[in-house]
């Protein structure tokens, strides 16, 4: 942290300015590396495939188990089916993911930079790729110096050709999320689909092919702002990719240390062999201490233990670790690790009550609904006999698959109302039955008759009752009966 | 300047153009090349676009492009197709009778849809956004009706309109008692009262002379508005126990309408709307609730 580069000391150059170089990390294995490819599978893979999964719901009802059906506005999840208005599920899972976030990062920093974020994903695959064709890192640095040969070229094309097959596919993967798969992949083939299809694919291609192929850990430095924000997540118990200068320092080539321990002068284990920068996706070296570009991906460590091991040399020279561990290292104390802090417990907190609630609402949700809009234009009519009329205008919701009848009545404690539905005859009760389509809504125009000459306040509360009589299932709006002032 | 040399700025990086002035040199940022392309990109799209679409004005014309690009072309084709895209429901609308279409909720909301659309652009004018109707324009919202609150009684005034030009209007005018010298002064003013006391159920004046006014309203108004003043749809002659008069129902108004009737005018609107829209009218205006 104390090795930020003093401007004073570099006035002799001829600029002041450095562009970005490019990063060529090398291939490392070890444990981050291996579980990285495990998530690259897995998250790829539910990716590209989720949308051929089926979901039996009945008749009539799309079998795909996630679907976004813009055009007849509903969309799916497994056992789960969200109607327009109920977007708030939506908001609540962002809300979950978001605190999702600031947990993962006060527990071990960005997890999700290093593992999970897609950008992090498809570069790491557009790089296997790319190593596929151009070798590894050495060879990759010359192989970009040699002048152009037919080799060169028909590398380049191979390795531009798939990270372009795969960032199409990328897109063709998107598109089935917001349609039928199997029936998008014959129209896509047979080349019916719509134009928007074609455009989103394009979008998604272009934008797959330029962020993972070339813009890589610029992403992250220059356009993301969740580096920035993330600094202000973390804290001194948080675990991070932490080189320990208290064991590695002072740095230097192993013949050299071994001299300097030999003659009884400080040598650290760190034999400066710069593994861990050249593996870096990002081009940092973490020995300068946590920085803005590090995604805390955790392949230097594997680089820093493979040559630990190989110099015979305890591993753990770069390890997660947090900030309080390094300074109580550099006083010589135990380390201490806490993940059960304040900070931690309200993250996990809300993640639990938000989901709660959310679980709560689906398994409680109700399959009938109504809205009722009072007419504003006239507020109420004086009829011939002295009867007041009130006229509403209502949306009835049926969300069940199958068709059904619901009975909507009024009810009211300021007096005697009775109600009526252009179009449909009431029952002998006053009672009145709404047939309803499956997974369907109707309009509906309601007139609400008061008693002859009754004596009503400007304002009385009135109740319609909307019951689906099968069920038990019953919705209660209370909304209004206008009366002329008194 | 030709031979200066390349020059970086230390802090920025940038290459600068040897200009100086007090010490201040002037760096050489040049657009950037993708900037530049696309630039010369549209430059050479506009020339595409020339030919092809509609672009310079000439003098009393413009040149119409090789494609045949055409704005208000492109609306006429959108509003057939909308047209047609309702003509289905439209014909069930044209076959259906008024009770048919109530009845069924497809077709229901279809005509609501539609006729209260083309209340608000063809009837608010006089009878108000809300259907509430002003002085000498009928309220539709109650359920008062001149010449019928049934879903056919509406379609029919709908249609051919009240005292129009159209053959099947419907048509009844009151006499001008007083213009036409039919009733004296008194005689008015006491059937006024007459029925502002008995069946409007409003104050007559002090010392009103009831009794000659009922003599009056028997021998010249109950023709028409009935013994009970309850009026005739098939005549137009409004209801008078009704709380809602056309014209008001204090003394004044009916004296003033006694002595010199006004006749309120209401076009047909078959040959304008056709058929369906005038079917959907009907039926939205049944629906506001004073329909019967």
């Amino acid at each position: 942290m104390s090795t930020n580069v003093d401007p004073s000391t570099q006035l002799d150059e001829d600029t002041w300015f450095v562009s970005a170089e490019k990063v060529y990390p090398q291939s490392v294995k070890g444990t981050f590396r291996t579980i990285k490819w495990a998530i690259l599978f897995v998250t790829l893979g539910i990716y590209y495939f989720l949308p051929f999964i089926r979901w039996d719901r009945g008749p009539g009802a799309p079998d795909q188990a996630v679907l976004v059906d813009f055009e007849a506005r509903r969309a799916y999840f497994f056992f789960i089916e969200i109607w327009p208005q109920e977007v708030y599920y939506l908001t609540g899972l962002l809300v979950i993911a978001a605190v999702m976030l600031f947990l993962m990062n006060a527990v071990a920093g960005r997890v999700w930079c290093g593992y999970l974020c897609p950008q992090t994903v498809w570069t790491d695959l557009f790089l296997k790729v790319e190593r596929f064709f151009e070798g590894d890192r050495r060879q990759r640095i010359n192989f970009d110096k040699e002048p152009w040969t037919a080799n060169k070229i028909a590398r380049k094309t191979g390795k531009h050709a798939v990270w372009l097959l795969i960032a199409w596919w990328t897109g063709g993967a998107w598109v089935l999320y917001f349609a039928d798969a199997p029936t998008l992949v014959y129209e896509l083939a047979t080349g019916q689909a719509s134009l928007v299809v074609y455009a989103w694919i394009g979008i998604l291609t272009f934008t797959t092919y330029s962020l993972a192929g070339h813009m890589r850990e610029q992403v992250c430095t220059y356009m993301c702002p969740w580096p920035r924000i993330q600094a202000a997540l973390t804290d001194e118990y948080a675990l991070n990719v932490t080189y320990r200068a208290d064991r590695g320092e002072p740095r230097g080539h192993l013949k050299e240390n071994k001299k300097r321990a030999a003659e009884g002068l400080p040598a650290g284990d760190c034999i400066d062999c710069h593994q861990c920068v050249a593996v870096c996706p990002t081009g940092v070296d973490i020995r300068k201490g946590s920085q803005l570009e590090c995604i805390q991906c955790g392949l230097c460590i594997d680089a820093c233990d493979n040559i630990m091991t190989k110099v015979g040399k305890p591993t753990g020279l770069i390890a997660y670790d947090t900030d309080i561990n390094m300074e109580r290292r550099e006083q010589g104390l135990e380390p201490v690790y806490k993940f059960i802090r304040p900070r931690t417990v309200i993250y996990a907190a809300i993640i639990a009550i938000s989901a709660g609630i959310m679980l709560y609402t689906l398994m409680n949700r109700q399959m009938i609904d109504l809205s009722v809009v009072h007419d504003r234009n006239p507020l109420y009519v004086v009829q011939d006999k002295g009867v007041i009329r009130n006229g509403y205008t209502m949306r009835v919701l049926n969300k069940m698959n199958e068709a059904q009848t619901f009975t909507l009545a009024v009810e009211s404690d300021s007096g005697e109302f009775t109600a009526e539905v252009i179009g449909v005859e009431s029952n002998a009760d006053g009672s009145i039955a709404i047939d309803m389509g499956p997974d369907r809504t109707r309009q509906i125009r309601a007139l609400v008759f008061s008693e002859p000459d009754a004596d009503l306040p400007a304002s009385s509360p009135l109740d319609f009752v909307l019951e689906n009589t099968d069920n038990g299932e019953k919705v209660v709006i209370t909304d209004f009966f206008r009366a002329p002032e008194q | 300047m030709a031979e200066h040399k390349k020059e970086i700025d230390k802090l920025s990086g940038v290459e600068t153009t040897g200009h100086e002035w007090d010490g201040l040199k002037e760096l050489n940022n040049p657009l950037p090349k993708w900037w530049l392309y696309l630039f010369y990109a549209t430059i050479v799209w506009s020339v595409g676009y020339w030919v092809l679409m509609p672009s310079w004005p000439l003098v009393s014309d413009y040149t119409s492009g090789l494609l045949g690009h055409s704005q208000r072309a492109n609306v006429h084709r959108e509003f057939e197709a909308a047209m047609s895209e309702r003509a289905e429901t439209g014909n069930q609308l044209m076959e259906a009778s008024l009770e048919e279409i109530r009845s069924t909720p497809e077709l229901l909301e279809f005509a609501l849809a539609s006729g209260g659309a083309a209340f608000a652009d063809n009837c608010a004018p006089c009878h108000g956004t809300g259907a509430t109707g002003f002085e000498g324009y009928p309220n539709l919202q109650d359920d008062v009706w001149i010449w019928g609150g049934s879903m056919d009684d509406i379609l029919q005034t709908i249609s051919y309109g009240v005292r129009s030009e159209h053959p099947d209007t419907r048509f009844g005018e009151m006499l001008a008692f007083g213009r036409d010298e039919i009733l004296n002064d008194d005689e008015i003013s006491a059937v006024a009262n007459y029925v502002a006391a008995e069946l409007a159920g409003t104050e007559p004046e002090d010392g009103a002379d009831l009794d000659t006014g009922a003599t009056v309203y028997m021998d010249n108004c109950a023709a028409c508005h009935g013994d009970e003043g309850l009026g005739s749809k098939e005549l137009g002659a409004p209801n008078l126990t009704a709380p809602n008069y056309l014209y008001g129902n204090t003394v004044e108004a009916i004296e003033a309408q006694v002595n010199n009737p006004r006749h309120g005018v209401m076009p047909p609107w078959i040959d304008r709307l056709g058929e369906t829209t005038v079917k959907s009218l009907a039926v939205y205006v049944h629906s506001l609730g004073g329909g019967q």
